[in-house]
């Protein structure tokens, strides 16, 4: 199984659950605004501690309430893609890209920064500052960056929000390639119901209860 | 031009004030970033105290100096007993007052860069692999670096004007605590004295505005800085 995830965590007036297990390429989050989405995805990536359950991904437990694991963000090999991006504005896109790289365990790195950037067609971008990237090249630097960690799997929250028609276009194949292509488990977050049919292989809804 | 007495102010007057920011950086950096980032009953009371020297008289601050590290004054004995350091009519007891003068102004600068980073910027380096003390050195403190700068310029330039805590503490001594600003004071109370008041009072101007435009060029410069000023 790529992904087996049970939580929950109350945030405030809210009640995030969720239970899923996916062995999909692509397991899309699919809800509405607010839901509790990202919140899930942060608690995946070690960023949100879970009031309780337990989750395990690729054989991995990551964390459990149960027998009290709970692995460290840094130690968790998600590669995470923003939906603001993140890129480091201090950092030129090599440097962002090779910031991962550089703190990964050599013998467990599957990517090089000349395949990432062959991958994503990122060549041109390298000597660039991040504030004069477009939205959908920052996106594609983002993507790069997280590759070049040496995840397990990439978690994706909204990668296409801030683009317009075009650019979500060119983003979709480049996800549709990371699914098909690297085989990377992905989990990925979105509201738009065109995006994620066209996406998933699994779609997992999500809602929050409020009290 | 500037005599060679006049000379010897001028860099009395850097040598305080140079060490009293030096002297002030760990400890602002350090309340800055309690300040900023640390969440523990008693924020508020810290958060006052730092600012206190800014409100305070500045005659009441010398002379809370004066009983805290006076001869007889328990930190000044242990300063003097476990350092060999001694404050009394000493440039160095210049430097601790322009240093104390100096803090808020230091926190403030430093605490406004800490706030403008991003956690979110922090959160993405973790999940890219990095400790917590890496996140630091190759995030957080690049990202705040500009501020943290214009907080030491901006806390070298308060120091280079500090006049009432100082004479209040440690007197005024020429060639020992005798800096700008009370050499200007005491120029005033010599007749005929007007050529060099204007001399000093001149360079103190110059000082201060260069002082004050290498402050906002660093702000500026970070590009954080866009619509924030650190005054």
């Amino acid at each position: 199984m790529s992904f087996e995830v049970r939580v929950e965590k109350r945030l405030g007036e809210r009640m995030i659950a969720a239970e899923f297990v996916s062995d999909a390429g692509l397991t899309a989050l699919f809800g509405l605004s607010g839901a509790g989405k990202t919140s899930l995805l942060n608690m995946v990536a070690g960023l949100l501690r879970p009031d309780a359950g337990r989750i395990v991904v690729d054989g991995s437990v990551l964390f459990d309430s149960a027998t009290g694991i709970d692995v460290p963000a840094r130690a968790r090999r998600v590669g995470y893609v923003f939906q603001d991006g993140r890129l480091f504005p201090h950092k030129r896109v090599k440097d962002n890209l090779l910031y991962g790289w550089a703190l990964a365990d050599p013998a467990q790195r599957w990517m090089d920064l000349d395949e990432a950037v062959r991958f994503l067609g990122i060549g041109p971008l390298l000597n660039r500052w991040p504030r004069t990237l477009s939205g959908g090249e920052a996106q594609r630097v983002a993507i790069g960056r997280a590759l070049l960690s040496a995840p397990h799997m990439l978690l994706m929250d909204e990668p296409l929000a801030s683009l317009d028609r075009g650019r979500r276009e060119e983003i979709m194949q480049v996800i549709e390639r990371l699914r098909d292509e690297l085989k990377l488990p992905i989990l990925y977050v979105s509201h738009d119901r065109d995006e994620v049919e066209r996406l998933a292989t699994l779609i997992v809804p999500v809602e929050s209860h409020g009290f | 031009m500037l005599s060679a007495e006049e000379w010897g102010i001028v860099l009395l007057s850097l040598k305080v004030s140079g060490v009293a920011v030096l002297l002030c950086l760990p400890i602002a950096f350090g309340l800055a970033w309690l300040l900023a980032r640390g969440r523990f009953p008693g924020r508020v009371v810290l958060d006052a105290l730092v600012h206190l020297p800014l409100v305070l008289p500045p005659v009441v601050t010398g002379w809370l100096l004066l009983l805290a590290f006076g001869n007889n004054g328990p930190a000044g004995r242990w300063f003097s007993e476990a350092l060999g350091i001694s404050f009394m009519f000493r440039w160095t007891g210049a430097a601790l007052a322009a240093a104390v003068m100096a803090l808020p102004l230091m926190v403030r600068a430093m605490r406004l860069s800490i706030e403008a980073v991003d956690p979110k910027l922090e959160q993405a380096a973790e999940t890219l692999g990095a400790s917590r003390a890496h996140v630091f050195a190759t995030i957080t403190l690049p990202l705040a670096l500009p501020g943290l700068l214009a907080g030491m310029v901006l806390g070298f330039a308060r120091s280079l004007g500090e006049f009432g805590a100082t004479i209040t503490f440690v007197s005024n001594i020429p060639g020992e605590t005798q800096t700008l600003p009370i050499a200007i004071y005491s120029a005033l109370q010599v007749p005929g004295s007007e050529a060099v008041v204007t001399r000093l009072a001149i360079l103190s101007v110059a000082l201060s505005l260069a002082a004050l435009i290498a402050s906002e060029t660093l702000v500026r410069r970070s590009g954080q800085g866009r619509g924030r000023h650190v005054l």
